[in-house]
């Protein structure tokens, strides 16, 4: 009888005890979202977002710049990878069974692993030092390297969604294999396979190591491609190591934004696939 | 109903037997094409690994020429006098990982284990909305909130209370200032804890429900089910996703470098600073003058690359034994 007693006092504490975890492990979440807005939110004004970054004496400024850059690195990112990616993706799905499906699959998932300040470095071998000069082009690029097997993956998966019976109908309907591939089952996989463009672009768009030495960051604003630009996590970063408290209140702010940005891009993934198996990134 | 005969289209005319050929060729035309886009377009993926080795080795040739293989086993990092060692840099990056994945293992799998057995099923998926959020926020922001919340917590409230306690310990020796190898331990173990949780949970929910039942129906309480029948089931699924989260936690770079410290020092206290790979690259490159300093930090990276695809390998071969077509390796990372 005590024995029976004893294992249910164990079953009841360790049950206990995955309670615990699972409020510990989401005890820094909401420190962190609340700390974001309350040493955030109160910097958050016309200027943040209208004004870039002014001397050191000067007070105001903003993240137009930054804010800006990262648009503009983000989108050229997904210009660049969004079509591999997708393409890739269709084709693990469509004709992915043989031995090449299953290297590029593997290999894709590696790459997911690669740690993102190698493949800033890699962006920097590749393209800076053969330019000479850092630019945002050699930033977009590496992102575009960490979001390919993303979108690869996630393409996949919503393609493989897709019921054979949809496939056969237009088959039978007389589509060739590439029409029906195209127009029927990339067609109906389109909300999922979009899912996961936003979803890989909410990742890129909060990497700061990829960008360190490739688009490197700018005081002023620029929207030249072949230029540093800046970008909203590389200032957050630069503004966070600083010394000075007038870029610390900024930093919280930028964060904030930089947070906003990423859980649109990821709640708008989640909407428009609710209901089915939705990929997390 | 006579009238539907007469709405009903005309049969298409056959084609003469030469158009239909003509027409099947231009079919399987197409089809030649569009798999040829695709598999170009696949081979993305493998000509980038490819690139990224290929390119790490070149720019980190001059360092491998110079040093060698002893560039891993010493320890003196002087960009002055050129000598260049990255033992105290791998030392530390598995050293903080080490921390981490002693921090996160439990708590992951605690949490995948609530939501799998024991959560209310109308928390559930609330709950692993939320875990799956912590891998959302950007990494500068967990160093931003290292630096300025739990770096000054750790100094000014828990080290003070817990010291005359632990300070004999030889992991508590030295004067704790605060960017230390535990600081950037604990961020990491909250880094890399969702994605531990989620495959884990994936890795739980594939164990098939008779197991469980068996358990059950043999008198075993519900936390004896999970610890002798479904733990044991999913073994090599969670050590693959511990291994999984082991890959991130080696390559995580930016909230490390702004709590680490960043020293050159091999120490085996957790309360002094240290330093990884990818944060000595993430400040020292854009600062080094030499270009037998860039070659070495390219020489770290290299080395930080093979590192983290060994370890993702293994991870995955273990995670597709067990969830084999579920995807549930890649969806989760």
């Amino acid at each position: 009888m005590a024995h029976r007693t004893s294992r249910r006092v164990i079953g009841a504490l360790m049950t206990g005890a995955t309670y615990g975890a699972a409020a510990l492990a989401l005890l820094p979440l909401a420190a962190i979202l609340a700390m974001l807005i309350l040493k955030g939110a109160g910097s958050l004004n016309w200027d943040f977002f209208t004004r870039s970054s002014v001397p050191l004496g000067e007070s105001g400024g903003g993240f137009a710049h930054a804010i800006t850059g990262t648009l503009i690195i983000v989108g050229l990112a997904c210009a660049i990878g969004v079509p591999i990616g997708v393409g890739g993706g269709v084709f693990l799905a469509e004709f992915g069974g043989g031995p090449l499906g299953w290297l590029v699959r593997f290999v894709a998932d590696t790459l997911n692993g690669i740690p993102s300040i190698v493949i800033g470095i890699f962006a920097w071998t590749w393209i800076v030092r053969p330019m000479g000069k850092f630019t945002a082009l050699a930033g977009a690029i590496a992102l575009a390297t960490i979001l390919i097997p993303i979108v690869a993956r996630t393409t996949e998966e919503m393609v493989r969604l897709v019921p054979n019976s949809l496939r056969e109908a237009a088959l039978a309907l007389g589509y060739p294999r590439w029409r029906t591939s195209l127009q029927v089952v990339v067609r109906t996989a389109g909300a999922g396979i979009v899912t996961g463009c936003l979803v890989a672009m909410a990742r890129v768009a909060g990497e700061t190591a990829p960008l360190l030495f490739t688009a490197l960051g700018n005081q002023f604003f620029s929207t030249r491609l072949l230029e540093p630009m800046a970008a909203l996590p590389l200032q957050v970063y630069v503004y966070a190591v600083g010394p000075y408290d007038e870029w610390h209140r900024q930093a919280w702010a930028g964060a904030l934004v930089l947070i906003i940005l990423v859980l649109t891009l990821g709640t708008v993934a989640r909407i428009i696939t609710r209901g089915r198996r939705v990929s997390h990134g | 109903m006579t009238t539907d005969a007469a709405v009903l289209p005309e049969p298409a005319p056959q084609p003469a037997a030469e158009d239909r050929w003509k027409a099947l060729r231009m079919v399987s035309r197409g089809d030649v094409a569009y798999r040829l886009v695709l598999t170009l377009l696949a081979l993305a993926p493998p000509f980038l690994l490819a690139m990224i080795a290929g390119e790490l080795v070149r720019g980190a040739w001059p360092a491998i020429r110079r040093f060698g293989a002893g560039f891993l086993t010493h320890s003196v990092w002087d960009p002055v006098l050129g000598e260049f060692g990255a033992l105290p840099l791998i030392f530390g990056t598995l050293y903080a990982s080490l921390v981490a994945m002693l921090v996160a293992i439990p708590l992951a799998v605690g949490v995948a284990i609530f939501l799998t057995e024991f959560a209310p099923r109308r928390l559930r998926t609330p709950v692993a909305t939320l875990v799956e959020l912590l891998a959302a926020v950007p990494s500068v922001i967990y160093g931003l909130w290292g630096v300025f919340v739990l770096v000054p917590l750790l100094r000014e409230t828990l080290w003070p209370v817990v010291r005359p306690a632990l300070a004999w310990l030889p992991i508590f020796q030295g004067a704790f200032y605060g960017p230390s190898v535990l600081a950037a331990g604990i961020i990491l173990a909250v880094m890399i804890l969702p994605y531990i949780a989620a495959v884990s949970r994936e890795v739980l929910l594939a164990v098939p429900a008779a197991q469980r039942e068996a358990a059950l129906a043999l008198g075993a309480t519900r936390w004896e089910a999970v610890w002798t029948v479904i733990l044991p089931y999913g073994r090599s699924g969670i050590m693959g996703a511990v291994i999984l989260g082991l890959g991130r936690a080696l390559g995580e770079t930016m909230a490390v470098t702004m709590v680490i410290g960043n020293t050159h020092e091999i120490s085996l206290s957790l309360v002094q600073p240290g330093y990884t790979i990818a944060a000595a690259i993430a400040n020292e490159f854009a600062e080094a003058a030499t270009s037998l300093h860039l070659s070495a930090l390219v020489y770290a990276a290299l080395v930080l690359f093979v590192i983290t695809v060994v370890v993702n390998a293994l991870a995955r071969v273990l995670i597709w034994r067990v969830a084999r077509g579920s995807a549930a390796g890649s969806s989760a990372i």
